[in-house]
């Protein structure tokens, strides 16, 4: 079996504070193919943009502690220095955030943000890196890219400067794109634009993609396999239909319960999932969900509370929940029809 | 950019104007008189008149300040000067020589003191406040840190005599302060004003450190720096071409001011070391109550001020792309 080309095995993130050691990631194993793209859902604080700049080792080494696994088409991140670190990011691994005015330098032009990413990988002249922006601005769609090249930030519109953060970072063809939450702060048709793109560019490419984000719209749209995380670990995995069609862990349930849906009927109220997201500094014992989890008391014993459930996966597929498969079935389908009627 | 140099350059002879009123008012506010001081101790009261005259305070105060204002632009004819050509800024009470040529000859003093003195703390400031920032919580930084805080709060006055005491006297390793001008010889020029310059820019070094020091640390933190990281750019890439082009236009604006303000005369500085620059002039027209001295100094330090506002903007406008087009 030959080995993925992004795995991640029991990665543990770690940020020591005045209060004490804040787990933002505790544990988490996944695997991602070339062409592929993974959906990591979660809250605020569920650790999923954390275990991305881990990925790229945008953490501070200062305060921040790495433990596990991160292989990269076979070589080990963690351990990398910061010198071949610099070699891989923006060149095979890039990264695109969230909001995209405050993610370009307001100093420089576009096109010297987007060069400046290429020449530093290829070495090129500025006349071919220049010439390269455009390219790549005329690629993710940016009219008249030869004018616009020569613009500031602050003169493109939301969506184009979001456009040209994806042309920065796929300037060198990166083998793995880390998209952290890309669209939310975008409007809805803009938002669709911008998947599209990143759908075309993927099947042009072969990219790998990890797309974080907390809107299960924008998974159900672009995702091919879904992780979601909570509390900073992998409460359930599987692919994008069995995870939205059949969830099997009470949060995720939770989440697709407060979405409105477009199909069912209008008058339902949607039902928010109680309570906070859980401190990482102080960690509820047992599973980490159980104070919010509607189902805890069907579990025999105060198993919930006590004992950390683990992550049962078959072929990709599973979640950790210490209810059984059985009650699962009978408890989400009342769940689903008291939603549907 | 002309019509943005040309609103500024009218606004700031406004200000300058209206600053010429305040000083005028306040001066007649005070009570004392100029030609009593000058008439010396048996005047009678027809000397006094005859001394009012001959100084031009006789007339009212707005027919005086016009006087003032039009000497500036066309000149004026004095009764015992003879014409006195536009610039004319008239001629000290104390003295009696010309405020104009008075100026021009303290000025490269002060120019020497402030220039010399802003490439030390500028050179020095920012170094130590980038080191501290790249250090951040480190030895380094704690060391930059509260040295920049102990130095901040000592008095140039107290700086001043020590480092003249133990540097000259003592330690015979520096010359004490003096002026020659730069043009004689610059050799003797440095040497004069060695021990100025350090002590000068001592207190501001600091100041600098401290500033370039948290406007690092909070330019670190932007998300473009970060994106710079996720690029592949160098940790020393980011920290010059990303995080400091962000830091550099907040110090780039208080430099400005702050050198506008040390050219308007170095006050303290100039009176500890003994420096015959404007400050010196300015502290003894206040002292003789000597009117056209004292508006002159004043309106050079008032004028160095406004000038140097116009020229941060510019250079602002130059460092950040978002205010040039906005």
């Amino acid at each position: 079996m030959s080995t993925p080309f992004l795995s991640i095995r029991d990665l543990r993130v770690h940020f020591g504070t005045e209060d004490g050691v804040v787990k933002a990631v505790d544990g988490l194993s996944f695997d991602l193919e070339k062409g592929r793209t993974l959906g990591i859902v979660g809250e605020s604080g569920s650790g999923k943009s954390v275990t991305n700049l881990a990925v790229l080792g945008l953490h501070d080494p200062r305060n921040t502690k790495l433990d596990g696994e991160i292989l990269l088409d076979g070589k080990e991140l963690i351990t990398a220095s910061e010198r071949e670190m610099e070699q891989l990011r923006g060149n095979k691994m890039s990264m695109i955030f969230q909001d995209a005015l405050a993610s370009l330098s307001p100093y420089h032009t576009i096109g010297a943000q987007i060069g400046e990413t290429y020449r530093k990988h290829t070495g090129a002249s500025k006349r071919v890196a220049r010439a390269r922006a455009i390219e790549m601005l005329r690629r993710v769609g940016i009219p008249q890219p030869d004018m616009r090249v020569d613009d500031y930030p602050h003169q493109f519109s939301g969506g184009m400067r979001q456009r040209a953060m994806i042309a920065m970072a796929l300037v060198c063809d990166p083998e793995l794109l880390i998209a952290d939450e890309p669209t939310t702060a975008l409007d809805v048709t803009v938002q669709a634009q911008i998947m599209d793109l990143l759908k075309d560019l993927q099947q042009e490419f072969g990219t790998a993609i990890i797309f974080i984000t907390h809107d299960l719209g924008v998974i159900a749209d672009i995702a091919d396999d879904v992780l979601v995380m909570y509390g900073g670990r992998c409460v359930e995995k599987g692919t994008k239909q069995e995870v939205l069609r059949t969830p099997e862990h009470p949060y995720t349930l939770g989440l697709l319960g407060s979405m409105p849906s477009l199909d069912g009927p209008v008058d339902v109220p949607l039902s928010p999932i109680p309570g906070a997201p859980p401190s990482l500094l102080n960690p509820p014992s047992g599973c980490r969900f159980h104070p919010r989890c509607t189902f805890a008391e069907k579990v025999p014993g105060d198993l919930c509370s006590t004992e950390q459930p683990a992550l049962k996966l078959t072929d990709g597929r599973g979640s950790a929940c210490h209810l059984t498969p059985e009650q699962k079935r009978e408890l989400f389908a009342d769940y689903a029809t008291a939603r549907t009627n | 950019m002309l019509r943005f140099l040309v609103r500024r350059i009218i606004g700031a002879a406004v200000i300058l104007v209206i600053i010429s009123a305040i000083v005028f008012v306040l001066f007649y506010a005070a009570p004392r008189d100029p030609a009593r001081i000058a008439c010396g101790k048996a005047c009678t009261p027809e000397t006094l008149e005859l001394v009012r005259k001959n100084l031009g305070i006789a007339d009212p105060l707005p027919v005086q300040y016009f006087d003032w204002l039009k000497g500036i632009f066309v000149g004026r004819d004095y009764t015992s000067f003879g014409h006195c050509h536009a610039p004319c800024l008239g001629y000290s009470f104390q003295s009696r020589e010309s405020v104009l040529s008075t100026i021009a000859d303290r000025f490269p003093t002060t120019l020497s003191l402030s220039l010399g003195s802003s490439v030390i703390y500028l050179i020095f400031g920012i170094g130590a406040g980038m080191l501290a920032a790249v250090k951040q919580g480190k030895a380094v930084d704690k060391i930059a840190s509260s040295a920049s805080l102990i130095a901040s709060s000592m008095q140039i006055y107290v700086v001043g005599v020590l480092a003249t005491y133990l540097l000259v006297d003592q330690w015979h390793l520096l010359d004490r302060a003096s002026y020659t001008p730069f043009t004689d010889n610059p050799a003797a020029w440095a040497k004069g004003l060695l021990v100025p310059w350090i002590v000068l820019s001592l207190i501001w070094t600091a100041n600098y450190t401290r500033m370039t020091r948290s406007q690092m640390v909070e330019a670190l933190s932007e998300d473009y720096v970060r994106t710079a990281r996720a690029k592949g750019m160098s940790r020393r890439t980011v920290f010059f071409r990303f995080a400091w082009r962000g830091a550099m236009g907040p110090i780039v604006t208080i430099f400005g001011l702050d050198l506008g303000v040390l050219l308007g005369g170095a006050i303290i500085t100039e009176s500890t070391f003994s420096l015959q620059g404007l400050g010196m002039l300015s502290v003894k027209a206040v002292s003789t109550n000597d009117l056209p001295m004292l508006l002159g100094v004043v309106m050079v330090a008032a004028a160095a001020i406004v000038v140097f506002n116009i020229i941060v903007d510019g250079v602002y406008a130059f460092i950040d792309p978002r205010v040039r087009l906005a």
